[in-house]
């Protein structure tokens, strides 16, 4: 039975199935929000309201020309989209959207998992680099570098003010930093300045307007994917919405009280406030231009990384004077 | 690390061919080089084929952006060789189309510019308010892009009181959006971090290079043909040069934006002041031996028409130097030592319209440095050649 149920959760909840159902899903309402946003309609066509409009890019791209440049470190370049969604949707597995038992550390949850959480998200930043570096084109060469030089400046940043709430929450485990938050609300107001770094330092990571600098396309066509096509693109967008989901999750647990209560009720919950989160970034991303890199990290050291540090004060002092 | 990157003559940030090569240190531009070439129509050989009237919609045809720009150019100029006098109702009406085409450039060039430094938004938002503009071209003219409002000696069509309020009615609406994108041009600080700064020429290095149109003009050089050398018309209407003095891709935005507003004067002016009487005047069909040199404020820049008769019913010769060309030279410069990310925008700060600028091509053989004159079915027999030569393709294979 035990071994049944961790298929399950494998493969259909919250697992492969789910995420890839959900990630197409979500990747529907950014695009959905951030064309009502710019005043234009979105997709339309495929489905209700375009709602399968990503399903169907997926599937189109499978049947596309797959091409491997001669140049290109051929095993490399094939492997990294396949290890790049493997590692998304494995970070997929860690957000408590199961009802957790607090008093049983499972492998899905276990103290720590934030931390695994946190680097998990981190390693598709460096498939990216790799990704473009092996394709050996100038321009993924170009993009392959802006991912690195970009990791620089968000990692700390997001880091430090993910890492504060669980500090105040005094423990290293999602589930558990979720359900100290559900129990004392009024907690989550102190992590507002923690969270709005979180939101910016999250939009760097999955370069997203103003941080798509790496695949900026009016300066180097495609960056790191100019020379990917068919199913290895297909997989890189995957990757793309899972994390989305995934980083979206990941905020959603530590910032606004994680989804307890219950497998109907947490799996409503964990909808809504991704989506809210997500609604967030497309916001955010309608409403800014794209940054050069070099601003992307004046940015995040002048102004991201001392606001988390200054969040990591507050969070310090109060659980010092009022805990 | 030094390498070279293209950009173009295919190249997401460019709508049209042309290839600048950059020699890169890290994301620092070392050197620039502009090849041109990569399409020659062949306007001016079919210009000296055909009659003074066709030829209107030939130069209309030079651009798909500035259409009313090039054929006022040249209608300038072949009123003078046909020794013609526009009545006044027509000269009014032909410029407000030519005003209301500035209108409809410099929005397109927001948008663009919004999209080359990434913010969409703004390109989306410029775009659909554009359309109140071309709307009322197309009220006016019947067309949305080849107005052919000339015609030899004024216009073709007139406008009604009705259609008055029309246009005044969009350049309200319009007034007010411009407004809000000239906040959010000197607001937004994602998109000032992107133009401030970038992409500088001094007010030295403008007139030295010969740069026109905004360009020029953001630069400080106060250099508008509309007032140094202006037709009648545009001593009767009042309005202001605009300029700025920061040089940079920012300060080519504000002048667009600033432009605007001016456009908007005029209009309303022309339309307050719209004379009465005929619209055109009939035009002989052979014009005398004579040369004339006709210049124009395009909205890009000074725009000139050469245009030599020899007494026939067709041009002698007529020789288009279009204001893109003119920026070229001072664009190569301002290039070097910017950042990778800045190409498109100092690219397009230029609002380049690249296939009207092409008057002439040079085959120049790559190794050797021989020039050479080809004929076309020449070329043809050694493209031809080349395709039947190169080694076959790798087969597509169908992944299912």
């Amino acid at each position: 039975m035990a071994v049944l149920k961790t298929i399950l959760y494998l493969l259909v909840y919250p697992g492969i199935l789910f995420l890839f159902v959900y990630s197409t899903f979500v990747e529907w309402f950014d695009r959905k929000a951030y064309a009502r946003l710019q005043n234009r309609m979105g997709p339309t066509h495929t489905g209700k309201s375009g709602i399968l409009q990503p399903v169907a890019d997926i599937v189109k791209l499978m049947a596309k020309e797959d091409i491997v440049p001669d140049a290109a470190d051929k095993k490399l370049f094939s492997a990294l989209p396949i290890f790049g969604l493997a590692i998304v949707l494995t970070a997929g597995l860690l957000l408590p959207v199961w009802h957790i038992d607090l008093a049983v550390t499972s492998p899905i949850s276990f103290p720590g998992d934030v931390i695994v959480l946190l680097y998990l998200l981190s390693l598709p930043t460096l498939v990216l680099f790799l990704a473009g570096w092996s394709s050996t084109n100038a321009f993924s060469i170009i993009g392959g570098t802006r991912v690195l030089t970009m990791l620089f400046g968000y990692e700390v940043p997001l880091f430090l003010s993910v890492l504060s709430p669980a500090v105040l929450a005094g423990s290293w485990r999602l589930a558990e930093i979720a359900a100290f938050y559900r129990a004392h609300p009024l907690f989550i107001l102190v992590n507002i300045l923690g969270f709005g770094v979180a939101l910016v330092a999250v939009q760097a990571k999955l370069e997203r307007t103003p941080f798509d600098i790496p695949h900026a396309e009016t300066e180097i066509v495609g960056g790191t994917f100019t020379e990917y096509s068919g199913k290895k693109l297909a997989f890189f967008r995957l990757m793309s919405d899972v994390e989305l989901v995934v980083a979206a999750g990941l905020l959603a647990t530590v910032f606004l009280g994680g989804f307890g209560g219950g497998f109907v009720f947490a799996f409503v919950q964990f909808i809504l406030k991704t989506l809210f989160i997500v609604f967030l970034l497309a916001a955010l991303r309608a409403t800014t231009g794209r940054m050069r890199v070099d601003q992307v990290v004046s940015l995040a050291w002048k102004w991201l990384a001392p606001l988390a540090v200054l969040q990591l004060l507050i969070v310090i002092l109060i659980k010092g004077f009022v805990l | 690390m030094k390498y070279n990157i293209p950009i173009g003559p295919q190249h997401p940030a460019l709508k049209e061919p042309i290839s600048i090569r950059l020699t890169v240190e890290g994301e620092v531009i070392q050197d620039a080089d502009l090849r041109l070439g990569y399409n020659h129509r062949g306007v001016e050989k079919l210009a000296e084929e055909k009659s003074w009237i066709q030829n209107i919609y030939l130069t209309e045809r030079i651009c798909g952006i500035c259409s009313h720009s090039h054929a006022t150019c040249f209608v300038q100029g072949a009123e003078k060789l046909l020794e013609i006098v526009p009545p006044r109702r027509g000269v009014y009406l032909r410029y407000l189309v030519s005003e209301l085409e500035r209108i409809h450039s410099h929005l397109l060039w927001l948008g663009v510019a919004g999209h080359e430094a990434g913010f969409d938004t703004f390109f989306m938002y410029t775009w659909r308010d554009r359309e109140v503009v071309m709307d009322l071209l197309e009220m006016i003219s019947g067309n949305r892009v080849h107005y052919a409002i000339n015609t030899l000696g004024g216009v073709r069509r007139d406008i009604d009181e009705a259609m008055k309020k029309k246009i005044l009615e969009g350049l309200a609406v319009l007034k007010t959006r411009s407004e809000y994108y000239f906040k959010i041009g000197a607001m937004e600080p994602t998109f000032i971090g992107r133009l401030a700064g970038v992409g500088r020429l001094t007010k030295q290095q403008a007139m030295d290079y010969c740069a026109v149109g905004p360009m020029a003009r953001a630069s400080g050089v106060d250099r508008d043909v509309r007032k140094n050398d202006p037709h009648d018309f545009y001593n009767e209407v009042e309005f202001d040069v605009a300029t700025a003095d920061t040089c940079d891709v920012l300060g080519r935005t504000v002048v667009r934006i600033k432009e605007l507003f001016e456009s908007y004067k005029i209009c309303e002016q022309i339309l307050r002041k719209l004379p009465d009487g005929p619209i055109a005047v009939k035009a002989p069909r052979k014009a005398k031996p004579n040369e004339v040199v006709s210049r124009y404020e395009a909205p890009r820049g000074e725009n000139i028409h050469y245009i030599i008769s020899n007494g026939s019913e067709k041009p002698e010769r007529l020789k288009v130097r279009a204001p893109t060309l003119a920026n070229y030279p001072a664009t190569v410069e301002i290039l070097k030592h910017g950042f990778i990310a800045d190409i498109p925008l100092i690219f397009a700060a230029i609002d380049p319209c690249i296939c009207c600028a092409e008057r002439a091509v040079d085959l120049i053989d790559a190794r050797s440095g021989e020039q050479r004159t080809l004929r076309f079915s020449e070329l043809r027999r050694m493209a031809n050649e080349r395709a039947r030569l190169s080694p076959v393709q790798r087969n597509v294979e169908w992944p299912f």
